[in-house]
């Protein structure tokens, strides 16, 4: 299959702050250095790092909001250097935050998902087509003349990926977009990507800090200062305890818990990452121990 | 606290007002304004409030609303009804003590200005009551199109507009959180004289006005990830559209006001 997304040995820094009383310019460290990655389409792929690692950054390039230093980035085949390509890119590639009311424009549900298509032009009576299918596509379709302030955080959030489902992507982009949701509101979100994933096709590029939400995805990566240093299926990324503890970043908790059992001298199999899996393991340790 | 806040004045409805195109909402508001201000006459009063009791009746706008519009005016019509009548002066003195004269003039005209004023008030505030602010904004923006030919950002100004109505909630909201956090801390917000109560907002503003310069950045970011390159080449969702009552409403405003400036010119 033809690649969504195509990195290759991308290297960017942030600008330095403008020095005080004509001293030397300093030159930040440079947050990306050297990432190369390749995004396969209808694809569901987390991003894991710890705080400063680079991931949104990563992220921010996708979509053409930051521009390589080096290397070049590629969506969909398009260049994202070249701006004449800028507005195919981001109608191509949506992109959700982190928190839902700073991405929400309108006072109306059905407003804010018609922002997108509104800017692309798009005739009044295809934009109305479009905000009523992606209200329904997340679910929120009867909440269409709410004020986003009546709503709870995991309602926003989805209201925010109906707007970007609105400009028909191939791809979205969702930046740590649970971190300030509850447990229900996470689980609303989840469901609601997992299942533009499997029924529409669309590539997800999910960046998470929650271990339990990359376990499900098909591919891991793991960037650390810059560089990516784990890109696996789930299970394999995850079985490497000793590795992810030393990027600062933890396992899935049934994987943890059977890392310290095989510690502990009991015969688990390796590869855990699901409860379920878990279960059926710790049944057939029992069973054997009886 | 501060949630009791309500934005705006819009009392929600579904009356013949309500349904009315905000733009011709606007423009007959407008009309209503030359039509109390056309005369001095007793006539131009009547007619004024015969346009503003018919409206008020079609809008399904409760009695104890326009109470509410009037209240906070209250001063001001006092203070306009003792000015008038303290220095208006005719030869027609009612009671006088020592220098202070009260006239029929004085009588006369600062119940013409009260009456006017109420009338304004009641009748323009009829406009926020019956059209929610993003009707208005788009109302706005339509009306001030033409404005665009000499390079005024119209599109630029409704989406401000738009932008500011709706992160008014959320940065209240968001007020209530550093004032109870400040408060956690040992601020004394409602305690101290004047001066103590200002200084002690300091902590409370700051806060806020950080935050909000970084909403402002994250929304920008969200905006042009949903292709937002200004108002070239905009379609928009909902289209204002005029019906046949638009135009009958229109009419009858103009009527009212042609009846306002003759009267005014034959009884002069």
């Amino acid at each position: 299959m033809a690649d969504m997304i195509e990195a290759k040995h991308l290297i960017f820094r942030y600008p330095a702050d403008e020095p005080e009383d004509g001293k030397e310019a300093p030159v930040n460290e440079p947050i990306l250095k050297d990432v190369s990655l390749s995004i396969e389409k209808g694809s569901f792929t987390a991003i894991l790092g710890h705080n400063g690692s680079g991931k949104s950054t990563f992220a921010k390039h996708i979509n053409a909001i930051l521009l390589p230093e080096e290397g070049t980035m590629l969506v969909d085949g398009l260049d994202t250097k070249d701006e004449q390509n800028l507005f195919d890119i981001r109608q191509k590639a949506g992109m959700v935050f982190q928190n839902p009311d700073n991405q929400i424009v309108a006072t109306i549900v059905e407003e804010d998902v018609a922002f997108a298509p509104e800017n692309l032009g798009v005739e009044p009576q295809e934009i109305r087509r479009r905000v009523d299918e992606a209200l329904k596509t997340v679910g929120m379709y009867e909440y269409r003349k709410h004020a986003p302030s009546q709503l709870s955080g995991g309602q926003k959030q989805r209201v925010a990926i109906a707007g970007v489902i609105a400009m028909q992507p191939d791809c979205i982009v969702l930046d740590e977009p649970t971190a300030m949701l509850d447990p229900q509101g996470r689980q609303e979100v989840l469901e609601t990507i997992h299942r533009l994933n499997h029924e529409q096709g669309i590539t997800i590029v999910l960046i998470t800090h929650y271990m339990e939400e990359a376990a499900e995805a098909d591919r891991v990566v793991v960037i650390d200062s810059g560089r990516v240093v784990l890109d696996d299926t789930p299970a394999k990324v995850f079985s490497q305890v000793d590795r992810m503890k030393s990027l600062g970043l933890d396992v899935p908790q049934v994987t943890e818990l059977m890392w310290e059992l095989r510690q502990a001298g009991y015969a688990v199999p390796d590869g855990i990452i699901t409860e379920g899996e878990c279960l059926t393991a710790l049944e057939q340790l029992l069973l054997r121990s009886e | 606290m501060l949630k009791d806040i309500t934005l705006g004045q819009y009392f929600p409805g579904n009356s013949v007002i309500h349904r009315m195109d905000p733009r011709f909402k606007i423009i007959c508001t407008v009309l209503f304004i030359v039509m109390l201000f056309a005369g001095n006459s007793l006539w131009t009063l009547v007619i004024g409030a015969v346009f503003v009791v018919m409206a008020q009746l079609l809008s399904r706008i409760p009695l104890k609303m326009s109470w509410k519009s009037l209240k906070p005016i209250l001063p001001i019509l006092v203070f306009t009804a003792v000015l008038n009548l303290l220095f208006i002066a005719d030869d027609n003195i009612l009671w006088q003590w020592k220098f202070i004269k009260i006239t029929m003039g004085g009588v006369h005209t600062s119940v013409f200005m009260i009456v006017r004023i109420v009338l304004l008030i009641t009748g323009s505030s009829l406009l926020t009551y019956t059209t929610s602010p993003i009707l208005l904004t788009d109302a706005i923006e339509s009306l001030m199109n033409p404005l665009k030919k000499i390079k005024f950002p119209v599109h630029e100004m409704a989406m401000m507009m738009s932008i500011a109505l709706r992160f008014i909630p959320t940065l209240i909201e968001e007020t209530d959180k550093i004032m109870s956090a400040q408060k956690a801390r040992g601020a004394s917000l409602d305690s101290g004289k004047m001066m103590e109560r200002i200084r002690a907002l300091i902590p409370i503003l700051i806060p806020l006005f950080v935050s909000a310069f970084r909403r402002a950045e994250e929304l920008a970011t969200a905006m042009e990830c949903r292709c937002y390159r200004g108002g070239e080449g905009r379609t928009r969702l909902r289209q204002l559209r005029a019906a046949p009552r638009d135009y009958i409403a229109f009419v009858i405003c103009m009527l009212f006001t042609a009846a306002s400036v003759t009267v005014n010119i034959l009884f002069k």
